[in-house]
C-alpha cells in the first residue's frame, strides 16, 4: 500500500530525513519509533503530500504522491500531530464538512458520519464546539476525520499523546480493531504503545532507519534474547555455588548479591548462549534447592535505547532491512 | 466544483460563527449611518448639485469605513490557517491549492456584499419617508454598488495575497492596510509639485477611486476602471495562489 523509496528531505542544512526506504503491506499495522527529532512526523507529512521531498519516490496505493497528489491524497486518513480542528464548529458538522471535502456522495455523507461518531465514541459531544472539547475528544474528533471516508490507508501522528491512561487505552483497541480495513501507519515515541499495537515496527533515529522488525524480531537481533540478568535463589554455600556456576558454558559473570535467611541470591550475567537449562542441571547434579531462578527479557525500551546510542556512536545504521 | 462549494461554505460560515463579522457589521452600519444623515441633512440648507446617493457614497467618513474594512476582513484568512495547523488537515485532504485560494476569495467576497445589502435600506427610508428619489436614476445606484463591489474585489485580492504571505494577522492587516490606501491614495500623485507632466496627472486623476465614484455615483459608467479592477482582481489572485503555493517551499 505505501513503497518509499530514497526519500531525502532536510531544511536548510539539517537533515530531516536521509535516504528513507520502506514499504508497508495491506493490512499491516507499522509503528514509526523514535526519539523526538528523528524524522518521523516530517516523513509522515511527506508520505501525506503536505510536504514536498528532496529526493525520493513515494507511491500510496499505487499512486505517485507528487505527480497524482489528489488522488494517492484520497486514499490516505491523516491524523496530525496536536490535532489541529476549527474550534469554531461542532463536532458533526465538522465531521460532515471533511466528508464532502474528501469526495464522499452527498447522499451517503450522514451514515459515513453516525459511523465515525459511533466508532470514535464521539455521540454524547456531537452537538458540541469543537473549542469546549477536552484534549481527549479532541483527538477523537481528529481520528474520526481520519476515518469518515474509509480511506485504504491511516496514517496518525502520536495518536496518543497528551491522553490519559484510560483515553490510551480506549485509543489504542480502536486503532487495533481498525487493523482489519485499513493498513495503519503510526507513529510514537512511547515504546510499549508501539510493541502492543503494531505488528511491525521501524527504528527511527536522525532520518534513518536502524532498525525494522517485528517486536520479537527486534529482540532477537539485539543479541541475546537474555540481555538482562538472571536471578537465582538457592540453599547452597556462597562461595561455592558461584565457583560452581562460574564454570558453566554462557556465563559472562557471576555476583551475589548477599543473604536473604538461609538463601543465597546470585546474579548472573549470560554471555551470547542462553545459560538456563545449564544452570539448572548444574544445580540439580550438586543436590542444592533452588526457588527461583528468573530471567529478565530485554523491553523493547532497552533495545531501542542500545540501538540509538549505537547508531548515535557510531553515525551509521547498525542494521538496516525493510 | 463540489469541494469549491464545500470550502465556500465553511469560510462564510465561520465568519458568522466568530463575533468578527457581526462586529465589523455593526460599525459600518454606524459609521455610514451617520454618513447617511449628513448627506441627508445637506438638503436642508436649501438646493444642492449633488444627489443624496452621490453624497453618501463620496465621504471622508464613508471613504474611511471603506479602507478600514479590508484588513478586517482578510487578515485571518490564510493566517489564522498557518497558526492553528488546520492547514495541515485541510491540504491533506483531496483538495488543490487554487480551490482553497478561490474558496476562500469568493467566501470574503461574499461576506463583504452582505456587509453593504443594509445600506440599501438607507435609500428605502428616504423614498418612504419623502417620497423623493434619493439619486436622480436606477443607473446611479447600480453605478454606486458596481463601483464598490469592483474596488471590493480589487482590494480584498490585495488583502487575501497579505494574508497568504505570513501566520501573523496583525501583520497580515497592516501589509493589507498599507497597501490599499497606497493604491487608494495613488492619485493624490496628482498633488505633487510640477515636476509632474500634464500625462501622468491626467492618468493618476483617472485611477482615483474618489473621481470614479463621483462618476459611478451620477450613472455614467466608464469601461476603463471596470476592466482595470477586473484584471487587477485576477493578478493578485494569482500572487496569493503562488505564495499559497510556496509555503511548501518555506
Amino acid at each position: 500500500m505505501i513503497v518509499v523509496h530514497g526519500l531525502t528531505k532536510s531544511y536548510g542544512p539539517t537533515d530531516a530525513v536521509r535516504d528513507l526506504s520502506f514499504s508497508v503491506k495491506r493490512g499491516e499495522i507499522v509503528g514509526f519509533l523514535g526519539p523526538n527529532g528523528a524524522g518521523k512526523s516530517t516523513t509522515m507529512k511527506i508520505l501525506c503530500g503536505y510536504l514536498p521531498a528532496d529526493s525520493g519516490e513515494i507511491r500510496i496505493a499505487g499512486f505517485d504522491i507528487f505527480s497524482d497528489s489528489i488522488k494517492a491524497r484520497s486514499r490516505i486518513g491523516y491524523l496530525p500531530e496536536n490535532v489541529p480542528l476549527y474550534p469554531e464548529m461542532r463536532v458533526g458538522e465538522y465531521l460532515a464538512y471533511r466528508a464532502a471535502l474528501k469526495g464522499v456522495r452527498p447522499r451517503r455523507i450522514p451514515e459515513k458520519v453516525e459511523d465515525a461518531l459511533e466508532l470514535c465514541n464521539l455521540r454524547p459531544v456531537q452537538r458540541q464546539l469543537i473549542g469546549t472539547l477536552s484534549k481527549g475528544y479532541r483527538q477523537r474528533v481528529g481520528l474520526a476525520d481520519a476515518l469518515v471516508n474509509e480511506p485504504d490507508i491511516l496514517i496518525l501522528d502520536e495518536p496518543t499523546i497528551g491522553l490519559d491512561p484510560n483515553q490510551i487505552r480506549d485509543i489504542r483497541n480502536l486503532i487495533r480493531s481498525l487493523a482489519s480495513r485499513h493498513t495503519i501507519l503510526l507513529s510514537s515515541h512511547i515504546l510499549s504503545e508501539v510493541e502492543m499495537t503494531c505488528s511491525r515496527v521501524m527504528i527511527l533515529n536522525k532520518g534513518e532507519i536502524i532498525a525494522s522488525g517485528t517486536p520479537a524480531e527486534l529482540r532477537d537481533r539485539s543479541g541475546s534474547s537474555l540481555s538482562g540478568a538472571i536471578r537465582l535463589e538457592l540453599l547452597a554455600p556462597e562461595k561455592a555455588a558461584q565457583e560452581a556456576l562460574r564454570k558453566l558454558p554462557g556465563i559472562a559473570s557471576v555476583n551475589s548479591l548477599g543473604m536473604k535467611g538461609d538463601w543465597t541470591i546470585l546474579e548472573i550475567l549470560p554471555s551470547s548462549i542462553d545459560p538456563r537449562v545449564a544452570l539448572f542441571e548444574e544445580i540439580v547434579r550438586k543436590g542444592w534447592k533452588l526457588r527461583e531462578l528468573s530471567a529478565h527479557e530485554a523491553s523493547l525500551e532497552e533495545i531501542f535505547t542500545s540501538l540509538v546510542a549505537s547508531a548515535s556512536k557510531t553515525s551509521s545504521p547498525t542494521t538496516s532491512r525493510s | 466544483m463540489r469541494v469549491f462549494w464545500t470550502l465556500w461554505k465553511r469560510e462564510v460560515a465561520s465568519a458568522f460563527y466568530t463575533p468578527m463579522a457581526w462586529v465589523i457589521l455593526f460599525f459600518l452600519l454606524l459609521v455610514t449611518g451617520f454618513n447617511f444623515y449628513a448627506g441627508v441633512s445637506v438638503l436642508n440648507h436649501g438646493p444642492t448639485e449633488v444627489t443624496v446617493v452621490e453624497s453618501f457614497f463620496n465621504t471622508i467618513f464613508f471613504w474611511f469605513a471603506f479602507l478600514l474594512l479590508f484588513p478586517l476582513l482578510t487578515m485571518r484568512l490564510f493566517s489564522e490557517e498557518y497558526r492553528s495547523g488546520t492547514i495541515e488537515p485541510l491540504m491533506t485532504a483531496p483538495v488543490r491549492d487554487a480551490q482553497v485560494v478561490l474558496a476562500k476569495f469568493f467566501g470574503v467576497l461574499f461576506l463583504y456584499c452582505v456587509l453593504w445589502i443594509p445600506t440599501g435600506l438607507y435609500f428605502l427610508i428616504f423614498w418612504w419617508q419623502t417620497r423623493l428619489q434619493a439619486a436622480g436614476a436606477i443607473g446611479a445606484y447600480i453605478g454606486s454598488y458596481l463601483l464598490l463591489l469592483l474596488m471590493g474585489a480589487f482590494y480584498l485580492s490585495i488583502g487575501c495575497f497579505c494574508s497568504s504571505l505570513t501566520r501573523h494577522q496583525i501583520t497580515a492587516a497592516v501589509m493589507t492596510f498599507c497597501l490599499v490606501s497606497l493604491v487608494f491614495f495613488a492619485s493624490l500623485l496628482s498633488f505633487l509639485s510640477g515636476s509632474i507632466g500634464t500625462l501622468m496627472r491626467s492618468v493618476s486623476i483617472s485611477f482615483s477611486p474618489i473621481d470614479q465614484m463621483t462618476e459611478f455615483s451620477r450613472g455614467l459608467y466608464d469601461t476603463r476602471p471596470i476592466i482595470w479592477y477586473l484584471v487587477m482582481t485576477g493578478l493578485f489572485l494569482f500572487l496569493t495562489l503562488q505564495s499559497f503555493q510556496s509555503r511548501r517551499w518555506r
